[in-house]
Formats: structure tokens, C-alpha cells, sequence
């Protein structure tokens, strides 16, 4: 602490240079700041007036106001898309964080060669998500056709199989936080815990999980996120299938995701559906956006401040 | 080293700037193509053209299944497509707006038909064929000699039956099955879901007494029962098991090339690869049990349409006319054009040597009625269609009297259901 406060005191010093540095810092940033602004911020505003309009191609969007809400909101469709993708999220949200958890718990006890597991569990999330989803496809029907049917059959294999695909690409990915924040809880803790004759499970809840509640925050925030937005390996391993044809012909696609039912309307036949989807995009959006800064306010509040 | 980094950086961001000044001033073409297996094709024709005017020819082709949404991206962009593909009524609805009226242009006058031509609502030639196909079920007459039998024993559906059922039961003795692989992933299921289920169509557009102009509401779903007698001889005499074709990865025109099947569900398009390995290979009518289907010819249609870019460039507008002209005029480009699309359908292209086209014309001369592709006309067509594969493999996978009726339900009260979707 003594260290930090006469480093504070040395840079208040030179305030001059500090000046001097900050006219600087729009060159600095600039770049930055400029790419966000024409990658997301513009785009961003543009879709939500798109949201608005009717549309088949984007440069020749007509006006009309909210009817697009209102037509995306009745869509039987997105409706079923919005369960089925809340489940999914918190389904793989307590599989790949439990598991990845798990992993880097075992693999920060000093097993030999704990950095080959490290490396080889962390692999899966080089790979992009359409490729998975075919390998895991062929995968998972090498083994179901031996019984005669198949992943897009069958709405339970179809769900547990995105499962699986998820937990596979993502506990690396998680696991390397999470061993992150394992390696930052404090020795002396844990020896003070020894000491005082804790158990193992009684050191890991009360000393070592307190201390790496900002690693939990950060995985769990992204398992959730990544369960809502998931898209690429949906489309890849069921693309909806199966269909299950109402006695009036309508569909419901079984396995259909938002991401991935905002996608279907957007190219469905029907051009006034264009709007439609954008404006499934933006409730997406605000879905998405207020499940994380709840789930982000909530779990820091159990962070232990050191 | 960091300022040698620094100067790569910069060295790549000028080249980055540079290279968008290379925009050419005269007109250009743009064909964004529809189908894969003609790729090679028409990258050789487009070359072939810059060499003989000097005018770039730039051909990009959508990947399988995904022309609706390359088109709608290429479209925004700030240098679309000056050609692209307008196949059936859904997208004439959709593109109309975006296409030159073609009425009277030089390259309507080289048309010998007006078969092929998609008109908007209103009157305006959005797109004309560019060629002509036809489908049905392709043969290996030397396989049906080794079973004993002909393909002139074939002329309904009772007769293809007795042929099929015998060589698929004695599929083992012979070395080679009756159908091919009757796949349902989406390389494959169109055969099914987009050709065969024309039969349906068709027929019923014949019952009504004209032929179909814009998409039906309803259908009456008069002929299902004739799809079933086909597609349930397709998939349960075939080198398959039923069971494993939802997820498809088995090569169905390699099993027919290699002599493993005597019948293959598919189109004239197969002609060049087919004949590779079985040259006299032949084509027959989808014989489904129908009153009179003696006198059934092949499926002839096309899918294939050109249209210009309403909003492109003057120049680019001119350039992409006079491709069009030339590659229906030149004897070389349309030699080339002609032998990848099977026929087009201009005075002066060159003459098909299709074999399967050539059956379909022997029919017509023997006088049978064609079949044309009512198919065309199917609402919401990606999504009629996936709801049609979903409901044929839980047949596949059980074929009960219940899971058909599904298959009738998306057949028949799914088209209404698109069609309200369509015009809502």
C-alpha cells in the first residue's frame, strides 16, 4: 500500500508531463475509437432504424414505424425460440461452469503434466463453431444411426447434443479463468486455513471459491451470453430440425434458437419479413444486454474485495 | 524492429487504400451464378470474353443452397451483381423491383421460346431462361439387361414396380441394388421435396384445365397417394436403408457411375458426370400410378432465369446486354454454355448433346404429354420445403399410415399455410 501511494504522489509531480501526454491521447485512442464507430455504433444505430422500415434491401428502407414490433412479438415462433434458448442458456450455464470449474480445480493440484491437459482441454475453442457443428453432427449420428435414427429426429438429442457441443468448446476456455483466479487466491489464506484445521471442502467454500468470485462473475456472465447469442453451432449441428408439421400445416422448429430464428425470418420468403427480423434483432439485443448487467450486478455483489 | 513493424503496418494500410482506386470506367458484368457444378464453366467463358472484347466478366457463384442470401448481401453492396438469377415465382415477387424489363431487348429477340420467361404482375419480363432441363428417373439400360429386363418394359407404374422389386430382391446375387441413395440432407433432399413431388403438382394443374399462372392458395392434394407408390419404391429398394437418410453422406451418383444402382432420382444436369462411366444411360418418366401415365414424357422446365440489374450503371446495364447476346451467339461460348446447362433456348446457341434431353424430346415426339415444373410455383419454398424433409424422416424412420398423414399435412396444408404467409 505504501509502495502505491508514494508511486500516486511521484506521478502527481509532473503534472506538466501528464498534460503534455494527454493531448495525445485522441491519436492514441482514435483508431479505436473510430473502427467501434463504424463497426458497431453506426451499424448499431442503423439496425435499430431498420427495425422500423420495410425493407428488401437496406439502402431502399421505407418508414413505417412499430408495426414490425408488434408483428415480431406475435410470432408464434419467437416466442417458443425465446424458451427454448432460456433454457438452453441456463442449462449450459450450470454444465460448463460447474465442469470448467472442476477442471481447473484438478488442474492446479500439482498433477504431472497439467499443462499438456491445460493446453489440450483449451483446444476445442480454436475451432469455429460451424466446423464443430458438423464434426459433432457426424459424431453424434455415427452413433445414433446404429440405433436407427438420427440427431434431427429427435428434439432431446438435438438439445442435449448443442449441450455437449457447447460444453465441449467452451469448459477450456472457461477453465483458463477460472485457473487464472485459482492461482490469485492468496497462499497465506490457504495456509491460515490449513492451520486452523479446515477441511479440504471447507477451504474450497469458504476460502477459495469467496476469493475467486470475480473469475466466477466473468464466466458465468459469458456462458450465459454465449448461450443467448449461440448461432453458428445451432445452424451447423440441427439448423432447427426437427420440424413438427400441426395438424394445419404450420412448422415449429424444434431446436430453433433466437439467433438462429432471427436468421429464418430475415431470409424466409416473405420480403416484409426483413423488418421483422431486425426487429426481433433489437428485442434480442435488449434481451441479451439486460440479462447481462443483471447477472453482473448480482454476482458482484458477492465479490470479497482484497 | 518496432519501427520496421511500424512501416509494414503502413505499407499495408497504402496498399489497403490503392487497391480501391482500381475501379474500371467503361461498363463491367457481374453474374452472380446460382448454380456450383457450372462454376468452372462459366469462370472459362467470362475469360474467354475478356480475351475477345477487353470487357471484365466477373462470375461469382453462391454457395449450395444459399443464393437468396448471397443475392440479398451482393445486392447492398455498392457494386451488385448486373446479372443474377430470377428462377420462380417467389423470387420474381421479391426481385421484380430490382429487374430491367427485358420485353424487346436484343437478347429476348434471340429467344426461340417464350416457354421459359417469368413476367411480374404487372406485365413486366423480369427474367428469361437462359436454359432448359428436364428430371425423372435415370436408368442403366446395361444393369436392367444383366436382371433380365428392358427399359421398354417400363411404361407405368405397375411395370416399373415388378422391375424394381425384382432387382432389389435380388440385389445381392446381381452386385447391384435398384434405387440409389435417396438421401434427405440438403444436398440431396430436393429431389424429393422440389422435383419429385412435382408429379403432385402437375397433375393437379392438369386437373384444373389451364396451366398455372401465379402460386395456387390451396391444394387439393388429389395425387399424394401416386407420390407415395413412387417415393415408397425409391427409398425401400434402394442400396439403403431408410432408416439412415436423414442425416444423408452417402454419394448416391457415385453408387449409379459405379454400377451400384440401376435407377437414379435426378435431372438432366446429371448428363456430363453420368455419362462419364454409363453413356447410353437413359432417362424415364415418374411413373406413380396415374391414369393414362403411358403417355407421361419427363419433366421439362427450368429454374434458370436471367435477369438484369434494374439499378446498375448504364454502361454496366449495356455490357451485361451484350455478354448475354454473345454468349447466345458465340458458336464457342455457346458451345461451352450449352454442354454445362444441357440446352438454351436461343436461335443461334449451339445444339444440345444431352442424352437425357434427347429422351425428353423422343417422348414428346412419340407424343406424350410433358410434365411441366409446377414445382415452380411453391410458397415460402426453403421453408415448404424443410417442413416436407422433417415430416419424410420421421417416415423414413417408421413407415405408419400416421407419420404419411403428416407428410400429407406438409405437402398439402403447408402450401396454404406459406401462401398466407407469402401474401400476408
Amino acid at each position: 500500500m505504501k509502495n502505491n501511494k508514494s508511486n500516486f504522489s511521484a506521478l502527481k509531480k509532473k503534472p506538466a508531463k501528464i498534460r503534455s501526454m494527454r493531448k495525445w491521447s485522441w491519436l492514441f485512442m482514435g483508431p479505436v475509437v473510430v473502427c467501434f464507430a463504424i463497426g458497431f455504433i453506426w451499424p448499431f444505430i442503423q439496425g435499430i432504424y431498420l427495425s422500423l422500415c420495410k425493407f428488401r434491401l437496406i439502402k431502399d428502407a421505407e418508414f413505417i414505424g412499430f408495426g414490425n414490433y408488434g408483428r415480431a412479438l406475435a410470432d408464434p415462433s419467437f416466442n417458443r425460440a425465446f424458451w427454448y434458448t432460456a433454457l438452453f442458456a441456463i442449462a449450459s450455464l450450470i454444465i460448463i461452469n460447474i465442469l470448467a470449474f472442476t477442471v481447473a480445480y484438478l488442474l492446479t493440484q500439482g498433477i504431472k503434466g497439467s499443462n499438456l491437459f491445460r493446453t489440450v482441454f483449451f483446444m476445442p475453442n480454436l475451432i469455429g463453431g460451424i466446423v464443430l457443428g458438423y464434426i459433432w453432427s457426424m459424431i453424434f449420428d455415427g452413433i445414433l444411426s446404429r440405433y436407427g435414427t438420427s440427431i434431427l429426429e429427435n428434439s432431446t438429442f438435438g438439445f442435449w447434443g448443442l449441450i455437449i457441443l457447447v460444453c465441449w468448446q467452451q469448459i477450456g476456455y472457461m477453465m483458463i479463468i477460472y485457473i487464472a483466479g485459482l492461482q490469485a487466491v492468496p497462499e497465506d489464506m490457504l495456509e491460515a486455513a490449513k492451520i486452523d484445521g479446515a477441511s479440504k471442502w471447507q477451504t474450497l467454500f469458504k476460502v477459495t471459491i469467496p476469493n475467486i468470485m470475480p473469475s466466477i462473475t466473468i464466466c458465468t456472465f459469458l456462458s450465459l451470453t454465449n448461450g443467448f447469442k449461440l448461432f453458428d453451432q445451432n445452424l451447423a449441428l440441427t439448423g432447427g430440425l426437427p420440424i413438427t408439421i400441426l395438424s394445419d400445416g404450420s412448422q415449429i422448429k424444434q431446436t430453433e434458437m433466437l439467433a438462429l430464428n432471427i436468421f429464418n425470418t430475415f431470409y424466409g420468403q416473405n420480403t416484409s419479413a426483413t423488418g421483422v427480423a431486425q426487429a426481433k434483432a433489437v428485442l434480442f439485443f435488449i434481451l441479451v444486454a439486460a440479462l447481462g448487467l443483471i447477472q453482473l450486478r448480482f454476482t458482484r455483489r458477492k465479490e470479497v474485495q482484497q | 524492429m518496432k519501427k520496421a513493424l511500424s512501416l509494414l503496418l503502413s505499407v499495408i494500410l497504402c496498399i489497403g487504400l490503392l487497391s480501391a482506386c482500381g475501379e474500371s470506367k467503361s461498363g463491367s458484368v457481374y453474374w452472380l451464378n446460382f448454380k456450383p457444378e457450372s462454376d468452372e464453366a462459366l469462370q472459362e467463358v467470362a475469360k474467354l470474353y475478356k480475351e475477345k472484347t477487353g470487357v471484365d466478366v466477373k462470375v461469382v457463384t453462391a454457395a449450395s443452397g444459399t443464393y437468396g442470401q448471397t443475392l440479398t448481401s451482393e445486392m447492398d453492396k455498392s457494386a451488385p451483381p448486373t446479372l443474377f438469377v430470377v428462377g420462380n415465382t417467389n423470387s420474381v415477387k421479391d426481385w421484380a423491383d430490382y429487374a430491367l424489363d427485358l420485353k424487346d431487348t436484343p437478347i429476348a429477340k434471340e429467344l426461340n421460346t417464350d416457354a421459359y420467361n417469368l413476367y411480374s404482375a404487372d406485365g413486366k419480363l423480369v427474367s428469361i431462361g437462359y436454359c432448359f432441363e428436364c428430371y425423372g428417373i435415370i436408368v442403366n439400360p446395361d444393369l436392367l439387361e444383366k436382371a433380365g429386363h428392358s427399359v421398354d418394359e417400363i411404361t407405368n407404374f405397375a411395370t416399373l414396380k415388378a422391375v424394381v422389386e425384382d432387382i432389389h430382391s435380388r440385389a445381392a446375387e446381381l452386385g447391384f441394388d435398384a434405387f440409389s441413395a435417396c438421401d434427405m440432407d440438403s444436398s440431396s433432399s430436393w429431389r424429393f421435396t422440389g422435383h419429385m413431388v412435382n408429379l403432385e403438382y402437375y397433375y393437379e394443374e392438369r386437373d384444373s384445365g389451364s396451366t398455372w399462372t401465379e402460386c395456387p392458395a390451396e391444394l387439393k392434394g388429389t395425387y399424394v397417394e401416386n407420390y407415395k407408390n413412387l417415393y415408397d419404391l425409391c427409398i425401400n429398394n434402394s442400396t439403403q436403408d431408410p432408416k439412415t437418410l436423414a442425416t444423408g453422406g452417402h454419394d448416391s451418383e457415385a453408387e449409379f457411375k459405379e454400377g451400384k444402382a440401376a435407377f437414379f432420382v435426378n435431372g438432366s444436369w446429371e448428363y456430363s458426370a453420368v455419362s462419364e462411366t454409363v453413356p447410353n444411360a437413359t432417362m424415364i418418366p415418374y411413373y406413380c400410378g396415374v391414369e393414362g401415365e403411358e403417355k407421361a414424357g419427363l419433366n421439362c422446365g427450368t429454374e434458370n432465369c436471367w435477369a438484369i440489374n434494374s439499378k446498375a450503371s448504364e454502361e454496366d446495364q449495356k455490357a451485361t446486354m451484350d455478354f448475354l447476346v454473345w454468349c447466345v451467339t458465340d458458336a464457342e461460348a455457346s458451345r461451352i454454355l450449352v454442354d454445362t446447362f444441357g440446352a438454351m433456348p436461343y436461335k443461334s446457341a449451339a445444339e444440345s448433346t444431352n442424352g437425357f434431353l434427347a429422351a425428353a424430346n423422343e417422348y414428346t415426339n412419340k407424343g406424350c404429354y410433358v410434365m411441366d415444373w409446377a414445382t415452380n410455383y411453391q410458397p415460402g419454398v426453403d421453408d415448404y420445403r424443410a417442413g416436407l424433409v422433417s415430416a419424410l424422416n420421421a417416415y423414413n424412420a417408421d413407415q405408419t399410415d400416421a407419420n404419411w398423414e403428416t407428410v400429407r399435412t406438409a405437402m398439402i396444408d403447408g402450401w396454404a399455410v406459406q401462401y398466407q404467409k407469402q401474401n400476408q
